[in-house]
């Protein structure tokens, strides 16, 4: 079967996505029980690689060496502390119902299949939420200094989505703070020999060899030196790939090199169409603009998002009277008002701008106001509860939301779509792992607020030291690395790199890249349509082609070569952008993050088509085009219904 | 209308070569471009003039991951105050400035390219104590043990530090005491930090030493240029704790 206007074949589906039986309050249970156990005298001769040391990877590292594995971890930054964890603000989610709200496991279960639009699997998901309440233990134990009341205990606060109280926080840099936790684990372990660190060190193949994941070719971005290190298992939590579209709240060097190398070498991908555009960062200043800074979701709480009743008025906003203003989500949405989820306030936010009636240099603005709530709690209060947002919003943009509102807008923030893995981590290549934002696995079309972080240390504290175990158990059946495999991946490297130091053409790579960032923003971002996304589909070849034929990548494969490592990524982006589009143009629903303008209700709400779409995209890469296999996915526990936020 | 700079760069080409001071213009630059972004523009232009782009460290651009630094007319991430390289916007220049961007100098910070050094010292700090030893799946209950809020408050404020080695670089002495005390401080305060704390700050400093960093002479430099403002009391902390353990 194919389907040749979409350009892509359809394949037998998944069937067997390994989670156990029975109710799925103990599946988790069972499955650590069932999963087969390494003698610990055994795990001293087994190999493991981790590339990535944010959430995921630092605690996946520290945690498979803390339990005797001889652990080989990769970062590209100059020490693993630096990961882009580190920039999550708001907070992490734990069912700890330390308040006595009525939270629980399988309220949080809830919430989240509910926020991800019905397009996560339910015992990924309930799996999830039972394991939070151990992170917060862990984190709390290695000296996280989370927020907490004068009594002495935890506070928490609320995020969007949820009717409880169950976000963790430590100031605005939880991220910061449980990654550190992460990262001092981890230098806990190097320190003990267990891991051996590998830093500003990129991935840039797998090796597979026997049907299963052996090894990584990594380049030393210091030396240059093409290098090849070999294991029984590799981990990859490289993150997620929101750079595709260039500007995004993504730090400057994640891309997506290492799973779309694996994805090459078998490995599907899942869902890339899903990303996740954040309503409230800083507008785009000039052409110059290098990424987008978040301003946190919990600004929302107080401010009001509003824009001008009247198409291109340029006035300042405080000449505009309250009676010429229009705000939008209170408005449209009476009963969640500004606190929608972020899908919905992004969309409103684009359409107001579409409308015309956008504030700031190109219209590509709406006001987040704080004037009400400092009339009403006070400049101080204000101050204590957002004062180091305040400050960077100022240090960007040069204004002073206490006096003026804010301006925001939308911006890629997070992809839910990754590296398709079964309930053990484990992708379709034996043997190669695939944890946080890397794979697709837990937060369906649309992932909550503070359930990044919620995952990324689920997967690398709790779920992949568990499976990776089972997994290895059969190490003295995998046999030896066929070193013709081995050559054939260092060959391919070493020529994508020749290839792209020898064009010597008349434009930069972020010259491209900024290009290919603009076609995906414009034809499948926020809003998508076949039009749009054909249209993309005809300009990224194009592109891509032009790029291979008159980059400048100055410099040699020797050394530091920081042009060299952009080109590098921006070639692969290029391949990933198509994939995407074919992704979203095939899925003719809207679904949480991904919206098709043909599939909305009377209300230009989005609208889901469950009758055709209840089910994971997972891509197997071919060199005449993608196959789509389908997993289908059955709600047993929470009944799928339309999302309405009104 | 933008403005026109002159920027003096430090260039070198890997750990052996001498460096020098290299000058170039640039125009019409925006004053709400970042600095990162200002030489972004740069490296453009010098990559299509066939010329080498100068090497920086960077990556989450704002200002919390550690890995930007550079010293900007002789102060470490620039004049502005509590701000990284990367936070530093041009609005803070004017038209016709001359501008000097050297890396961090230290001896444990060796030069790797131009603007770039190897930090790889501080995690070896880290590495010798700046931890709670706790395997995943034994911790108790998170509220087993209270915290008093000014302990976890004053425990954020030193764990805040972002390694980004800004106190070593504006250091007469090229000392790390900020950075380290700072982890000394964050888990010193915490009553799960106890059992190790004599150890940790033995650990730490004795390590500190032998990475070749300078002693503290309470200049208040670190604090000074530090992006998220460490108070400088942790240093007298950790001298404390290190005492006490040495006895």
């Amino acid at each position: 079967m194919s389907d040749q206007t979409h350009g892509y074949k359809v394949g037998e589906p998944i069937r067997d996505t390994k989670a156990p039986e029975g109710p799925i309050e103990d599946r988790w249970d069972k499955r650590r029980f069932s999963a087969k156990l390494v003698n610990p005298a055994n795990k001293r001769k087994i190999n493991v690689i981790v590339v990535g040391t944010g959430l995921a990877g630092g605690s996946a590292a520290a945690t498979l060496g803390e339990l005797g594995y001889k652990v080989k971890s990769f970062c590209y930054q100059d020490t693993p502390r630096r990961a882009h964890s580190i920039a999550a603000q708001g907070g992490i989610n734990a069912a700890k119902n330390y308040r006595g709200d009525g939270d629980s496991v399988y309220r949080l279960f809830y919430d989240t299949v509910k926020g991800g639009d019905f397009r996560a699997r339910e015992s990924n998901v309930y799996r999830l939420a039972q394991v939070s309440v151990n992170i917060i233990d862990q984190a709390v134990a290695q000296g996280v200094p989370f927020a907490r009341e004068y009594g002495g205990l935890l506070d928490t606060r609320s995020f969007g989505g949820a009717q409880v109280s169950r976000t963790f926080y430590a100031r605005g840099q939880t991220g910061q703070q449980l990654l550190l936790g992460a990262y001092s684990a981890l230098e806990r372990q190097i320190a003990a020999g267990t891991v051996e660190m590998h830093t500003r060190h990129e991935m840039l193949d797998l090796v597979v060899s026997g049907g299963r994941a052996r090894g990584v070719i990594v380049r030393d971005m210091v030396t240059g030196e093409i290098e090849t290190h070999l294991a029984d298992a590799v981990v990859l939590a490289t993150g997620g790939y929101g750079n595709v579209f260039f500007l995004s709240t993504n730090a400057k060097g994640c891309n997506t090199t290492a799973i779309w190398r694996a994805h090459q070498r078998g490995a599907m991908f899942a869902n890339p169409c899903y990303t996740q555009i954040h309503p409230t960062c800083i507008p785009v200043s000039g052409d110059y603009q290098s990424k987008l800074t978040l301003m946190s979701e919990s600004l929302r709480n107080d401010g009001r998002v509003w824009v001008p009743l009247a198409k291109g008025d340029a006035r300042k906003p405080a000449e505009i009277p309250e009676d010429e203003r229009d705000y939008y989500l209170e408005r449209i949405y009476p009963a969640f008002g500004n606190l929608v989820p972020r899908d919905i306030a992004s969309r409103a936010a684009k359409n107001v701008c579409d409308e015309g009636r956008g504030v700031g240099p190109g219209g590509l603005g709406v006001y987040l106001d704080f004037a009400d709530a400092i009339a009403r709690l006070g400049r101080d209060a204000v101050e204590k509860k957002y004062g180091n947002l305040f400050e960077m919003y100022e240090r960007i943009t040069g204004e002073n939301p206490y006096e003026t509102p804010m301006r925001i807008y939308p911006a890629v923030h997070y992809t839910m779509g990754g590296l398709w893995v079964d309930y053990d981590l484990q992708s379709t290549i034996p043997g190669l792992f695939v944890v946080g934002e890397a794979n697709f696995s837990d937060h369906g079309a649309n992932r909550l607020g503070a359930s990044a972080l919620m995952q990324g240390l689920a997967d690398g504290y709790f779920v992949l030291p568990t499976t990776v175990g089972d997994y290895l158990a059969d190490v003295k059946s995998f046999g030896d690395v066929d070193p013709a495999d081995v050559e054939q991946a260092r060959e391919a490297v070493q020529q994508k790199i020749d290839k792209l130091l020898s064009v010597n053409g008349t434009r930069t790579a972020d010259s491209y890249h900024r290009e290919l960032g603009k076609v995906m923003w414009d034809y499948c971002g926020m809003e998508r349509t076949e039009e749009s996304l054909r249209k993309a589909l005809e300009r990224i070849p194009e592109l891509r082609e032009e790029f291979w034929n008159n980059v400048k990548v100055p410099g040699d494969p020797e050394g530091l070569n920081q042009a060299l490592e952009r080109a590098g990524r921006v070639a692969d982006f290029f391949d990933l952008a198509e994939l995407m589009c074919i992704d979203a143009l095939h899925r003719t629903e809207s679904c949480g993050g991904h919206f098709r303008a043909e599939s909305q209700d009377a209300d230009g709400e989005a609208l889901r088509d469950d009758e055709n779409f209840a089910y994971v995209a997972a891509w197997e890469w071919g060199p005449d085009g993608p196959t789509l296999h389908k997993e289908a996915l059955e709600y047993e526990y929470v009944k799928m219904t339309q999302r309405s936020y009104k | 209308m933008g403005m026109n700079l002159t920027l003096k760069v430090w260039r070198q080409n890997g750990p052996s070569d001498e460096g020098r001071m290299v000058t170039y213009k640039v125009e019409d630059v925006s004053p709400d471009m970042s600095f990162l972004e200002m030489l972004d523009v740069l490296n453009e232009r010098l990559i299509l003039e066939g010329d080498d782009p100068v090497a920086f460290d960077h990556d989450c651009r704002e200002g919390i991951c550690g890995m930007c630094g550079m010293v900007i007319n002789g102060v470490a991430h620039g004049e502005q105050r509590a701000t990284t390289t990367c936070q530093l916007h041009m609005r803070h220049f004017k038209d016709g400035d001359e501008v000097t961007i050297e890396p961090w100098r230290a001896a444990p910070f060796p030069v790797v390219k131009d603007l770039v050094v190897d930090r790889s010292s501080f995690d070896r700090i880290i590495q010798a104590g700046g931890f709670i030893s706790v395997p995943a799946g034994s911790a108790p209950d998170a509220h087993s043990v209270p915290v008093k809020k000014e302990d976890a408050d004053a425990a954020f404020d030193a764990a805040t530090c972002i390694g980004c080695g800004a106190c070593v670089a504006a250091c007469p002495n090229g000392s790390a005491s900020l950075f380290t005390a700072a982890k000394i401080t964050h888990l010193g305060l915490l009553p799960q930090g106890q059992p190790e704390r004599d150890s940790r700050a033995k650990a730490m400093v004795e390590q500190m030493d032998l990475e070749g960093f300078g002693g503290c002479t309470n200049t208040g430099e670190c604090t000074a240029v530090c992006p998220k403002g460490i108070p400088l009391d942790t240093i007298a902390r950790m001298n404390a704790d290190y005492l006490k353990a040495s006895k």
